[in-house]
């Protein structure tokens, strides 16, 4: 058996559109991750919904929600929503300030958002009502706490792109992280839609 | 400063704990000082523990699956000794709290440090060149998902030396494993090792089904991949479908253990049935994690070693789905006994036995593709033939348990252990050392020794038989698990028998190790010369044995299933191009190495409660990954003089004299 | 705020989606907090509402913020949401069937 030699081929590696490609990779590969994500908000959901009425002689949803409030975190989240869209326009766009200005505008009100949690959360543990107190206190500060420890991370990794950003300017490697927190971003807020309809107002009525 | 660690945490009491603690310390200073005085160091960091490459991490998972089998398996013959003289007056050698953590522990190790990383290792080695790829979606977190694994195995290791391990079952299920009644380390560290080694796995899930997605070598459209592909696809699916219920759970154990939430706690609400629900949603599927792959292994060596193509090809993958879907809707067969009621035990007993039908599906397909074909009875064939054997037997029972009423009474019986073990030996393991002797050759360059492996199989098939069967009896007598003393004398002579089944088991197991010191010591008389030592028709046969670092140098065009027995057909195999064109290849980097060993430095320090190092070892791997997310550098180009000097060397092979080959193979070629 | 168009290319939006995206999720949230807060509806009528316009908020947001779509690019992102979606109604349908029924026939006080 002898190797036969092949006529030229057009094989010639196609590097730049490779590069091209590995971002749609690594998007594709984020969003499954994110599909995990999902299924790990979904099994905290599911233990929220079994233990929702073992309050143990506690406090029960209606005995503490503030629905006004909640509210208020609920707007904080969708317009960073749409800060975050308006940074990824201008990220197509190459316009690099503009970027910089609406991921600063998303962080800001992604921060805020955490603050309010924060002090929501404080104030039931300082009345007595912290996760130990029941099972579903300790449903409830989980579910709305590991929302609230992404939408953190979130923000870190925000901040590290704002500084790549700046100092490497809207690379092609940048533009695809920008693009995989973007999903991250809005996937939270989908993930507190579902918060807010199930915890906050099914445990109101 | 050192939480709650002291020197007390040594079990310097325990004679089978120290003995066993001086002999790894002695074997690993030998291996480390053998390392040292040979200067394998470098080597050793920048051709090993730093690649990238799928094929290098692919051995280096299946490695530390053997040695974990090894103490498996050392477990293993612990409680069979235990439990044949344990009868009556006789206490045994081994004391409840010792053989509890025997158990908990075989469990562990057994499916999620020996079946999980021997699977993960055969599908980082074969798929990626099975689809003409030149390695997988993302490197770096292929060597990151494996320094997780580590991390967690390395967990498991240290708490027999520190502390103590899990005295709950592999399941841990609450209140046992509650502070309430398992105060002291051993949930803990079962906790983190399997929370920073599931991360591993999750995130090789993501990796393969982006690499099998978006790499396929251009022609090779979904009913054209290899049915191991496929059959890795399928387990991929499950993984990042299923894994994130297992952190979900564990995180929950652990807020009820570290910070008093009661989730799964006999006190203020909580209700330990559901740490059961969504244990087995994720438990479930994981065992058919560990078979698929199987599966695909078995379609492979059948077909390869009866020269023809596998029967029913689409309905295999039809089937595999089949399975992966159906896997999501019987997790509730594990607990038919915990009183969820008629009618939920109704749907749940239906759909498992359900799921035998894809499989019989399979079983047909394997016998047809035999069925006039021309059948070698290689170790692989072997191994398969076994399977075929064991796994339905082990099948059988699973549909009888899968009857509530029978479950009622055989549930948490040796019966049951009799199943598991039949479908996870008969059918995982089997499949894994079948996968493991088709392609060692391909990873190292020469093939196992046969006689040896064939020794190897038969202690081993005769081995499990005189081990499990009599456990089957013993569950119909009544007697339970996870027993380290009884008081029925009638159960004693079968405990005997399966004391002396693990002995041959323990024998296949020595001739695996004279087989791989026989095969190392012979490997020039074995060398797999072509890269094709079995006649293969898949694209990995293609390539040299072991491949060029970037496995093809031309990514190969495919036009039909079983590409390679196509380009053979066609007299298109080993053609090469006139020139070569640059190759796009990642460099190694530490980052996986670093941040894989700050999770055990972290899981380390949360078992032992010292905050601030679990502090400075999680900022620690932030800060590793963000400062990899800096790294510019992580790409190179092969040159192609480069790349023609190390395909010269393979096809020179292809020049040498008749006799040098490997005549079989060239048969099968033409 | 003007109408540029983006190029076309996977999850790359306009301010067009984008404020359409946030006008219809501010209404989709509004009514629902403001049925619950006025107390003027009965239960069922509040748990269907607001389960129906969290999914519809839900597609919004899929739709308008992460262009989901079934151009050639967004397909399998498409298959792998609804697998997804998929292994999440089984996962939770069941687990909560499972556990109401346990707990009914285990703990029968609870449901006095």
């Amino acid at each position: 058996m002898s190797s036969t030699v092949m006529h030229s081929n057009h094989a010639v590696a196609h590097d730049d559109h490779a590069h091209h490609d590995t971002g749609g990779n690594t998007v594709f590969g984020f969003w499954l991750y994110l599909m995990t994500d999902c299924i790990l908000f979904a099994s905290v959901f599911a233990t929220y919904a079994v233990l929702v009425n073992h309050t143990a002689g506690g406090p029960s949803g209606k005995d503490i929600f503030e629905l006004p409030y909640v509210l208020g975190e609920t707007a904080l989240l969708l317009v960073s929503s749409c800060t975050y869209g308006f940074a990824m326009i201008a990220a197509h766009r190459g316009f690099k300030g503009q970027t910089l200005a609406w991921l600063a505008a998303t962080f800001v009100l992604g921060a805020g958002f955490i603050g309010m949690e924060i002090n929501e959360f404080h104030h039931l543990i300082a009345e007595g009502f912290g996760p130990d107190r029941s099972a579903f206190l300790s449903s409830f500060f989980t579910l709305v706490g590991m929302h609230g420890l992404h939408v953190t991370a979130g923000l870190v990794w925000m901040v590290i792109m704002m500084l790549q950003v700046s100092q490497r300017g809207l690379t092609d490697r940048n533009n695809t992280r920008l693009m995989c927190l973007s999903l991250f971003w809005h996937f939270l807020d989908i993930v507190w839609i579902c918060v807010f309809t199930i915890v906050y107002l099914m445990g109101t009525i | 400063m050192f939480g709650k660690l002291t020197l007390e945490a040594v079990p310097f009491h325990e004679p089978i704990i120290m003995i066993t603690l001086a002999v790894v310390a002695i074997a690993g200073l030998g291996i480390f000082g053998a390392i040292t005085y040979y200067r394998k160091w470098g080597y050793l960091w920048t051709e090993w523990l730093t690649s990238v490459d799928h094929k290098k991490i692919g051995v280096m998972y299946i490695l530390v699956a053997l040695i974990m089998l090894l103490r498996g398996f050392a477990d293993a013959i612990m409680m069979r000794g235990q439990l044949a003289i344990a009868e009556g007056a006789s206490q045994g050698y081994l004391p409840p709290e010792h053989y509890d953590q025997i158990f908990t522990a075989h469990g562990v190790i057994m499916i999620i440090f020996m079946a999980m990383p021997f699977m993960v290792g055969l599908m980082n080695i074969a798929v990626p060149l099975q689809i003409g790829a030149r390695d997988v979606a993302f490197p770096f977190l292929n060597s990151l998902s494996f320094w997780l694994f580590v991390a967690g195995a390395i967990l498991v290791n240290v708490s027999l030396g520190v502390g103590e391990f899990a005295r709950t079952g592999w399941v841990a299920y609450p209140p046992l494993a509650e502070l309430g009644y398992s105060p002291g380390v051993g949930v803990d560290y079962y906790i983190w090792a399997l929370q920073l080694s599931g991360l591993g796995t999750l995130l090789t899930g993501v990796n393969f089904l982006v690499t099998v997605f978006k790499m396929r070598a251009p022609g090779m459209s979904w009913m054209k991949i290899p049915v191991f592909t496929w059959a890795c696809t399928f387990t991929n699916v499950l993984i990042v479908a299923s894994f994130p219920i297992l952190t979900a759970t564990l995180g929950l154990l652990s807020l009820d253990r570290y910070l008093d939430m009661h989730f799964f706690t006999n006190e203020l609400g909580g209700n330990a049935m559901m740490y059961i629900n969504l244990f087995w949603a994720w438990g479930h599927p994981e065992v058919y994690i560990l078979i698929l792959p199987a599966f695909g292994i078995f379609s492979e060596v059948i077909s390869t070693f009866s020269g023809k193509k596998l029967f029913g090809y689409a309905s295999m993958i039809w089937a595999s789905g089949a399975i992966t879907v159906l896997g999501f809707v019987v997790w509730l067969h594990h607990f038919f006994t915990m009183g969820s009621g008629a009618n939920v035990n109704a749907f749940f007993g239906v759909a498992t036995m359900v799921i035998a039908v894809p499989t019989g599906v399979k079983l047909f397909s394997w016998l047809f593709t035999m069925f006039r074909g021309r059948v070698q009875f290689t170790t692989p064939v072997l191994w398969t033939l076994g399977f075929m054997v064991t796994f339905t037997v082990g099948g059988m029972t699973g549909v009888l348990l899968a009857v509530p009423g029978a479950d009622y009474v055989l549930h948490n019986s040796l019966f049951l252990i009799a199943h598991f073990h039949n479908t996870i030996i008969g059918g995982a393991v089997f499949g894994y050392l079948a996968g493991f002797t088709f392609w060692f050759p391909k990873a190292f360059g020469f093939k196992l020794d046969e006689r040896l492996g064939k020794g190897a199989f038969w202690c081993w098939i005769t081995g499990f038989f005189v081990a499990f069967m009599p456990l089957y009896v013993l569950g119909f007598m009544g007697m339970t698990r996870r027993l380290n003393h009884y008081d029925n004398p009638m159960w004693q002579p079968y405990l005997i028998v399966a004391f002396f089944g693990a002995g041959l088991i323990l024998c296949g197991i020595l001739f695996q190790l004279a087989q791989l010191v026989v095969s190392l010591r012979n490997r020039e008389s074995l060398r797999d010369v072509t890269g094709d030592p079995w006649g293969g028709r898949t694209l990995e046969w293609s390539t040299s044995s072991p491949p060029p670092f970037y496995n093809f140098a031309v990514t190969p065009t495919v036009r039909a299933l079983d590409a390679f027995q196509d380009m053979k057909e066609r007299g298109e195999a080993y053609l090469r191009p006139d020139h070569y064109a640059p190759i796009h290849m990642p460099k190694n980097t530490s980052a996986g190495v670093i941040i894989g060993l700050l999770g055990a430095v972290f899981g380390f320090a949360l078992v032992w409660h010292i905050w601030w190092l679990g502090a400075v070892s999680f900022i620690g791997m932030i800060a590793t990954f963000i400062a990899r997310s800096y790294n510019e550098d992580v790409d190179y180009y092969v040159q192609p003089d480069e790349i023609e000097r190390v395909e010269n060397r393979h096809h020179a092979n292809f020049a040498a004299p008749r006799s040098v080959l490997n005549t079989q193979s060239v048969a099968e070629q033409i | 705020m003007s109408h540029a168009h983006s190029d076309a290319g996977a999850g790359h939006g306009s301010y067009g989606s984008y404020a359409i995206g946030f006008i219809l999720s501010v209404i989709l949230t509004a009514i629902p907090f403001a049925m619950v807060m006025s107390g003027q509806f009965s239960q069922s009528v509040n748990l269907i509402s607001m389960l129906v316009m969290g999914v519809v908020q839900i597609v919004v947001h899929l739709v308008c913020f992460l262009h989901m779509n079934t151009s050639s690019e967004g397909r399998w992102n498409l298959v792998a949401f609804l697998f997804t979606v998929l292994i999440i109604v089984m996962l939770v349908g069941l687990a909560i069937w499972i556990m109401v029924n346990a707990d009914m026939l285990m703990m029968p006080w609870m449901f006095q």
